[in-house]
This record gives structure tokens, sequence and C-alpha cells, in this order.
């Protein structure tokens, strides 16, 4: 503009700017490409290359012998538990995640208001965060013999209230397939408030980005507290969800109690069966990616909607 | 002034506020008290949930035998005793394994928090190409569940070739990396860790958050990029670094996966307390001639977990504020 003409073209031998800090980015990522490569693709590719055939293990090392979609047609076809387990899972994770959804919302709400030992109740909900990653949840599962005993003393000891509930309901004729779902969602109660520490956090903050000013208009136009929640809260807080949804649904699978993950690692070190390992569980990882890229397409177009 | 004002207002009684309200102030202040204590209910019912395996744990591992059997104790033991944490700290070698699990926890995290630092650095502030699809390879260590690829990963580090370049200078051997810390600590130089791509999202999200003339001031300066980089960035997001390393010392703290598979040659809590069961069961068969029965094998599992999870506790007693606030102050969004 002044006349003085910078010249775009660098001196013979030097890079621009540009091209400078493109090299330096890839220099401060090369860690992670390393590791991609190294530590995920060649594992996922010789994986996948596995599921493909018979893999012979002796001490020369692994001989995978070509045999098309075998292994596939073993998972779906021939194994007697595979499809169940599959089924059974991807339910207990559709009503599990809503569960957790709803249940680590309302707790947001409840601790983004003003009461006595807030910080307290905010350190217990999160515990479960630090804790129940691996060793306790395997430890917890793991004990079946334990369980049945302690179902036995505990059966001895008191009369369960939650069962005779359950018979009453029964009795009174409430659509019993409803009813399983409840009563499942209850029996699991402990595990979706142990699972959904991260998700009350998240969805607190987004809470905690609401001006209050907002929800006093509102109260001024004579909104009820339902209705300000719908129109202002939840058009907020909903791109949010996605974030929640996906972050439950993998680890949701992840679990070490999940019986799939378990079925895997008995094929795979007890059974020494590689192959039907991988092919499990490639099948199972492309059915969780298409899991949360349904939900979180849905969820996006509901995002979308809810902003008009 | 005001003050005069509003005095007799406030000396009016209860109920003569609410007559002149029409009934409206009575029927608020229910509804007041009715949430409040309804929503102190909820959270209490809540908490117990969340803490109850702990203190039934606690209360299970300082009850002497005897209580195990009385169906009339439930919850508060009538013989209190220290033993089962004795037995325990000798049977899974307590000193030592806390020593090491501390150390290599420690390690581990360092290691996973430095590199995902760069890298979530890299990702912030640089523009280069396929940034778009180094990112979404980001996306995909966070969902690939480790498992997929845990049979691969075990075969490979027992038949360790890097891209077939190892036995071209070991005379056609590959390595047996099994069984050696070594591809762990390689793994977590990498980001490849126990939910590293969190971090780097994590880190991420901060650096993006820092303002821009920060650098340009350094670079104004003659800063060069790496030195901007520990200069003017880290000591930035410390807060942030220190709540990753935390998650990161914690999760590895209690993690089976990766300890089963690459650190099973040290003698880690996690590790120790998965044969907790069996070992103690063998001991008091073989040292003291005493069967054992099942209920109290369990009772020193639930002392080990206790022991094994304590200092986690007092880590999280400390820096609580530490991991709660850190999502936050990311602000976790896509």
């Amino acid at each position: 503009m002044t006349g003085i003409e910078i010249s775009a073209k660098p001196r013979r031998g030097r890079l621009t700017i540009r091209a400078r800090r493109e090299i330096y980015g890839y220099l401060f990522i090369a860690p992670f490409i390393i590791g991609f490569l190294v530590f995920l693709i060649q594992p996922l590719i010789d994986s996948l290359w596995m599921s493909l055939c018979d893999v012979q293990i002796d001490a020369q090392g692994i001989h995978p012998l070509y045999w098309g979609l075998t292994n596939y047609n073993k998972a779906f076809n021939i194994d007697p538990d595979f499809r169940r387990m599959m089924t059974e899972e991807v339910g207990r994770m559709v009503t599990h995640t809503l569960a957790i959804l709803v249940v680590s919302l309302v707790i947001a709400i409840i601790l983004n208001q003003e009461f006595k030992g807030r910080a307290f109740v905010r350190a217990v909900f999160f515990l479960p965060v630090i804790l129940s990653s691996g060793v306790l949840v395997g430890l917890e599962n793991n004990n079946s013999l334990m369980n049945s005993i302690q179902n036995m003393v505990q059966s001895n000891a008191s009369i369960h209230l939650s069962d005779s509930m359950v018979e009453i309901l029964r009795l009174s004729g409430i659509g019993t397939e409803a009813m399983d779902i409840v009563e499942s969602l209850i029996n699991e109660v402990q595990s979706i408030v142990m699972s959904s520490g991260i998700q009350i956090i998240v969805f607190l903050t987004g809470l905690q980005a609401i001006p209050r000013s907002l929800y006093e208009a509102a109260d001024v136009e004579g909104c009820t507290k339902w209705e300000s929640f719908w129109k202002i809260t939840f058009p907020v807080i909903s791109p949010l969800l996605i974030v929640n949804i996906i972050y439950t649904i993998i680890d949701f699978f992840m679990k070490t109690d999940n019986q799939i993950m378990d079925k895997i690692s008995t094929t795979m070190v007890v059974k020494m069966d590689y192959g039907f390992a991988s092919a499990m569980a490639w099948v199972y990882f492309l059915i969780v990616i298409a899991l949360i890229g349904v939900s979180s397409l849905i969820v996006s177009k509901g995002v979308v909607r809810s902003y008009d | 002034m005001t003050k005069q004002l509003q005095q007799p207002g406030r000396q009016k009684s209860f109920w003569e506020r609410n007559r002149r309200s029409q009934g409206y102030l009575l029927k608020m202040e229910t509804r007041r008290i009715g949430y409040r204590v309804l929503r102190f209910f909820l959270l209490f019912a809540i908490c117990f949930l969340i803490l109850h395996p702990i203190l039934d744990k606690f209360s299970v591992s300082v009850m002497e035998e005897r209580d195990l059997y009385d169906s009339s104790i439930t919850i508060f033991p009538r013989h209190l005793t220290w033993e089962n944490y004795e037995i325990t700290a000798q049977q899974i070698y307590y000193g030592k394994a806390l020593f090491n699990t501390a150390w290599i926890c420690l390690l581990v995290s360092v290691l996973q928090v430095a590199a995902c630092t760069l890298v979530g650095y890299g990702f912030a502030r640089f523009e280069f190409r396929l940034k778009k699809l180094w990112f979404a390879a980001v996306v995909l260590i966070i969902i690939v569940p480790p498992q997929t690829i845990s049979t691969s990963l075990y075969l490979h580090f027992r038949y360790f070739d890097l891209f077939g370049l190892i036995p071209l200078f070991n005379a056609g051997e590959t390595v047996n990396l099994r069984g050696s810390s070594l591809p762990y600590y390689l793994m977590s130089m990498t980001c490849m860790g126990l939910k590293n791509g969190l971090y780097i999202f994590m880190l991420r999200q901060f650096f993006s958050g820092v303002p821009q003339s920060l650098e340009e001031a350094a670079y104004v300066d003659g800063c060069s990029v790496f030195r901007t980089f520990y200069q003017v960035l880290l000591p930035e997001a410390f807060p942030v670094i220190v709540s990753c390393l935390l998650f990161s010392f914690v999760w590895q703290w209690t993690d089976t996966f990766y300890s089963r598979l690459f650190l099973g040659g040290n003698t880690l809590l996690s590790m120790q307390i998965s044969g907790i069961a069996d070992r103690i069961g063998n001991y008091f068969a073989t040292q003291l001639k005493i069967a054992t029965t099942l209920g109290r094998r369990q009772q020193f599992v639930s002392t080990a977990t206790l022991m094994t999870i304590a200092p986690l506790l007092v880590i999280y007693l400390f820096a609580q504020r530490s991991f709660v606030e850190s999502i936050s102050t990311s602000g976790m969004k896509m």
C-alpha cells in the first residue's frame, strides 16, 4: 500500500515462513505420528490380516495362512455365544448411555445450584473417575464365587425390598418388557452413577457458562422452570451431548466387565486362537464406530434444529 | 433511609406476609423447602452409593475373623484388628510394590504428558498439510479399543522387527521384547499409552485458548519457536499439564490391561492384588496349617484393594481441584 514492495519470494535456499511453520508443526507432532504408525496402524493391519487367516504359532514365529472370511463366518454363524453377546451388549449400551446422560445432566443441574457442602458432593461424584478404571471394576466382577456367597448371605439376612417391589409391579400387570428395562436400570444404578463422573463435569462446565440474567429474564416473563430448562439450558448444552455420548459409548465398550472383551481375551490367551480373536475384535470395533457415528449424527441433527 | 423503609416489612410475621400475598408465599416456601429436602436425600443417597464400597471394604478389613461369620455384624466390627493389613502387606510385598508402582507410574505419566504436550501444541498452533487427517488419527486412537490391537501388539513385541529393519542388523533374528517394559516406555513416548488421545485433546484445547499475541511478542523479541514454547507457553500451561499428569498417574496406577501386557515383570500393585486370594490361601495352608474360607480370603482381597487405592485417595484429597477444574478449563468441546 505504501509503495514499498515486500518480495514474497524467498531468497535462494531459504524457506518461506509458512513452510518453516509447517516443518515445525510436523516436528511437534512427530512423536504422535511415529507412535500412530508403529504402535497403532501396524498392529491394526496385522490384526485385520490375522482375522482373515488361520494362525499357527510355534517357536519360530507366527504363521498366518489365508483362509478368507472363515473366522467371520465362525463368529456369526458357528459360535453359539457371539451374536447373542453382541446384541446384549449393544442393547445394554443403549440403555446405559441414555441413563448416564439423563443422570449426569440432572446431577450437573443440581450441582450448579448453591447449597452447603457443594464442594464435598462434587468431590465425591468425581471420585469414581479416579478409582473405577482398572483394578476395582475387574475385582468386583471377577469374583463370581464371592458374589454368589454374598447373595446367599444377604438373602438370608434381610428381605429384599427391590425384589418384593418387582414382584408387586409384576402382579399388577405393568408391561413386562418395559419392566425388565427399568429393573435392569435399577440394578445398575450404582454402575451408572459410578461411570458418570466425567459427564457430570462436562455438563457442569456448560451450565456454568450460561449467564444468570437469562434465567432472570425468563422468570420475569413468566416462564416456568420447566420451560426455561427446555428453552435456555437444553439448547446451550446440547453440543456437549455429543461429547458425552461419544465418551460414554467408548467408556462402556472399554470396560473390563464387558462380556465380549472377556470372550476375546480368553479366546486369545487361553485358546490361543488369534485369528478368531482378531475377527471378533474387528467386528466389535466396527460396530462401536458405527454406533458412535450414528448417534452423533442423530444428535448433531437435533442440535442444529434446536438452534433455529 | 432505606434501612428504615425496609425494617417494618421485615418485622411482619410470615403469616402476615402470607396473607397479604394470598397464600402465594406459603406455596413458594413449601415448594422451596420440599425441593431442598428432596435434593438433600438424592445427593446423600448417591454419595452413599459411591462411598459405600470403600467404607464396606474398610469395615471388613479391620474385622477379626470371627466377626465375619457373625450375622449380627454388618458394618461396625466388634473386634478390631490390624492383623489383616500386616499379613497382606507381607504377602503382596507392599513396600516394594508401592515403590515400583509409584516409580513406574511417575515415569510413564511424565513421558506420556511430555509427548502429549508437544503434540497438543503442534495441533493448536501450526498449520500444516494433512492436519485434518492427523487430527482424525488422534480421534482414532481415542476410539480404538486397545483390546482390538492387543492380540497383534502382543505378537508384535514378541517378534519385534520394526518394519523388518531389525532382522537386517541382527542376522535375521527378531527381538523378543515381551516381558521387558521398554515397549511400553516407547509407546508412552509416542502418545500411545492409556487414554493419551484424551490428553492431547485437553492440551490442544488449552493451547488454542492462549492468545496468539503472547507468542508473537516472543517472536518479535527474537525467540525461536522451541524457546517460545518452553519459556512462554509451558509456564502458561502449567496447571493443565499438572492435571494431565495427575490423570495419567492415577489411571496408570489402577490399570491392569497395559500392565499385564507389558509390565508383568515388575512387582506392581495392580498386578499383585489380582492373585492375592489364592496366595493368602496358600500362605495359610502351608505356613500356618489353617484352612481358609472364601470369606476370609475375600477379606484379604478387600484389604489389598484398600491398600492399593489408599495412595490415590490421598492424592485426590489434596489435588481434587486440579482434577475437576482441568476438565472445566480445557473446556472439552469438539
